[in-house]
């Protein structure tokens, strides 16, 4: 990280154009290793960005701010419901005007559900949000208007570039052979429809999205907002005293996050075409949590981390169909075990650890071993 | 929606029976959230698997000692012999979970969340060794063995039928047996439960850790062994309650015990996380308001209740319904 940091403006411009252009591609390239066998690749990177977007979204409440939601998906069933309530089931919409309407609402309710909330700490704060996100998901099974058990189908699809055909031109995937690459011009993705069977264009639409809330995500972290969060976490009381006003930048965290819930939430039902309360369960709320604190929490880079391994993983290895949750919980285990602060730990608690292992070697004097060579030798 | 007032204001003695009944089955697995909680300000998210166990461990019994075919004190044996069967399996799920999943974390004096997440990631294992459990004794070559004991068991997870459950009347109102039996059983054990920690050398040890773990180990109070103790205390109580939740409701499977656990901890939090008789409280009046509002509402709105009620108080008491913690307790 530091030798990138050092190089020249335009080196780390092309860097990261670089990676975009990889991240963009990996559908297309099929390489052997990464692609997973027994479900659709593009699909399943589909849902990688859809937890990436959640994840950050998340990230912002949990890691940024320190408020634990285990609720999220309730946000990210507002959007969702609102796509197909305003483009199937109670209107007909095109989903570019839904979208921005679902976030609102995702981001309404987030402020509705934390003006009183908020007021509560902690662990307390944990299982209201809980509540909340049950309460969502019960009340759609339970209601007619909301389609109940049955759900929605027939979600509004984005708009299509281009011929239905061939679209403005085609994009040719690659094939693996024995040790040759070929292009595969019978396999291609057109340019861009948004069709039933190929998911490329909706990763591709996806991917944007997440990058376009990173981007958004550094600009808030580095400022006086960020900074309001980050001192909130660490210490109410004194962020208070110093003058922030706490309260307001937590609904502000909380109301953040919905939004970026809401629109992952959106996207969702728009790929799937079909939504039901099945998709929004406890156990979702729960494994965002836990991409969010695996790759670890208050890192962005660390949350996309978590989120590619908590949705990717058990797509890889479907084979083991019946042992892949069972898989999952050890590894989280595993994980808490021997990495508790996440595998990419912000850089901020690295520091602050390292300088709190030092004051304890200051106060109490380091191991004798080598403590002892140095004050012989002073 | 619609209301059915009439059949609520009919029925309200059994419906307050019933509510109750649950709302024990609820205080006693709160016990196990609350009390950890107390200790370790940690939400033991794998406490359920604790309880869900329990209720196999008596299901096997009743099977394996054919509780079906007895009566009299043969079957009131029965009956002790699975009771302590759940208990001791709970006991020991709850200990195991201390030493794998919390003391590595507890000694790394790791973020409260990371425990968590291995709380969480505990939970999915315990359940799905239970749900896989055919597959892995088969690659041990035991399904057979295995079967002659939890054959009916493994059918359909249930005892149905096993037990005679009378019913009879007080006033003109019918009361289920078990119900009585649970909710009696239920409050014993946790009058027990209190008396303990408030008198006993080992409860003002847990009190003491509860209030400052630093001082307390000064004090010659040794750590590991109170968190061990609030664990195993946590684990016994959900055997009872798995127990009585056997008694009542016949049937089990490995997924019973996420949305009971949830409903646990509600109550938990409901009557004051970190203190036993608010776990007590709150376990009732959950269970009472959700069968309440089950009538009213209809049963597919039970759930909502439980969770709109603690939304509620949380509201207006932002520490619950007593909100004092196991260490500050009087003596």
């Amino acid at each position: 990280m530091k030798k990138l940091s050092a190089l020249p403006k335009p080196a780390k411009i092309l860097i990261w154009f670089l990676i975009a252009l990889f991240a963009y591609a990996l559908p297309l390239l099929e390489l052997p290793i990464l692609s997973t066998p027994d479900s659709d690749f593009a699909s399943v990177l589909f849902t990688v960005s859809i937890y990436c977007l959640v994840a950050l979204g998340l990230n912002i409440v949990v890691g940024y701010a320190g408020l634990l939601d285990l609720g999220y998906v309730g946000f990210y069933a507002i959007g969702a419901y609102t796509v197909a309530i305003l483009t199937s089931f109670h209107g007909s919409w095109p989903l570019l005007l839904a979208i921005p309407v679902a976030v609102v609402v995702a981001m309404i309710s987030g402020v509705i559900l934390g003006a009183p909330t908020l007021r509560v700490r902690g662990d307390y704060l944990a299982i209201v949000t809980l509540g909340f996100g049950e309460i969502i998901r019960l009340v759609a099974v339970n209601t007619e208007w909301l389609g109940g058990n049955k759900g929605i189908n027939n979600i509004g699809r984005p708009p299509n570039l281009g011929d239905e055909k061939t679209g403005l031109f085609e994009v040719p995937h690659l094939f693996w052979g024995d040790g040759t690459v070929l292009l595969d011009n019978k396999d291609t993705t057109k340019f861009l429809i948004f069709g039933y069977s190929d998911a490329v264009p909706y990763y591709w639409m996806g991917l944007t999205a997440v990058v376009l809330v990173l981007l958004a995500d550094i600009l808030i972290k580095n400022s006086r907002v960020g900074r309001a969060w980050e001192a909130t976490r660490e210490d109410e009381d004194a962020a208070e005293l110093m003058g922030v006003p706490t309260f307001k930048f937590k609904l502000l965290a909380f109301s953040t996050g919905a939004f970026v819930g809401g629109l992952a939430g959106a996207l969702f039902a728009s790929r799937q075409s079909f939504i039901n309360p099945q998709s929004f369960l406890l156990l979702f709320s729960i494994l965002y949590l836990a991409a969010v604190v695996v790759g670890g929490q208050g890192n962005r880079w660390g949350v996309l981390l978590g989120a590619f391994l908590v949705a990717y993983l058990p797509e890889r290895f479907r084979g083991f169909e019946d042992f892949r949750v069972l898989a999952f919980g050890l590894a989280l285990v595993l994980l808490a075990t021997l990495r508790p602060e996440g595998l990419l730990p912000p850089r901020r608690t690295v520091r602050a650890k390292q300088l709190e292992h030092e004051l304890d070697e200051l106060e109490e004097g380091a191991e004798p071993d080598h403590d002892g060579e140095e004050t012989a030798r002073a | 929606m619609n209301l059915n007032f009439e059949f609520f204001f009919n029925n309200l003695p059994e419906l307050t029976i019933t509510g109750l009944a649950f709302g024990a089955i609820y205080a006693l697995i709160a016990l196990g959230y609350t009390m950890v909680y107390g200790v370790l300000q940690l939400i033991n998210f794998a406490h359920s698997e604790v309880f869900m166990y329990g209720t196999f461990a008596m299901l096997w019994t009743i099977m394996a000692l054919g509780a079906a075919d007895a009566n009299g004190v043969h079957l009131v044996a029965i009956l002790i012999a699975a009771l302590f069967a759940a208990m001791a399996m709970s006991a020991v799920i709850a200990l195991g979970l201390e030493r794998i999943a919390y003391r590595p974390l507890i000694k790394r004096n790791a973020p409260r969340l990371i425990a968590l997440i291995s709380a969480i990631g505990a939970s999915f294992v315990l359940a799905e060794l239970m749900g896989l459990r055919d597959k892995i004794s088969g690659w041990f070559g035991l399904d057979d063995d295995l079967s002659d004991y939890v054959q009916k068991a493994k059918i359909n997870n249930s005892m149905a039928g096993v037990l005679e459950k009378p019913r009879f009347e007080i006033a003109g109102v019918s009361i289920s047996s078990i119900d009585v039996i649970v909710i009696v059983s239920a409050v014993a054990m946790m009058v027990l439960l209190d008396q303990f920690v408030r008198r006993s050398r080992l409860g003002k040890g847990i009190r003491a850790t509860a209030q400052d773990p630093e001082t307390a180990s000064l004090m010659g109070v040794n750590p590991t062994r109170t968190i061990q103790m609030t664990f195993l205390i946590g684990g016994l109580m959900a055997g009872v309650a798995a127990f009585l939740y056997m008694l009542k409701l016949d049937a089990t499977n490995y997924q019973v015990g996420f949305l009971l656990g949830v409903k646990a901890f509600t109550a938990a939090v409901l009557g004051g996380i970190g203190n036993l008789r608010g776990a007590l409280l709150g376990g009732l009046v959950l269970g009472v308001a959700e069968n309440w509002g089950q009538a009213i509402l209809g049963s597919e709105w039970r759930d909502v209740i439980a969770f709109v009620l603690l939304v509620l108080i949380l509201l207006v008491r932002p520490t619950g319904l007593l909100g004092e913690s196991l260490g500050k307790a009087r003596a």
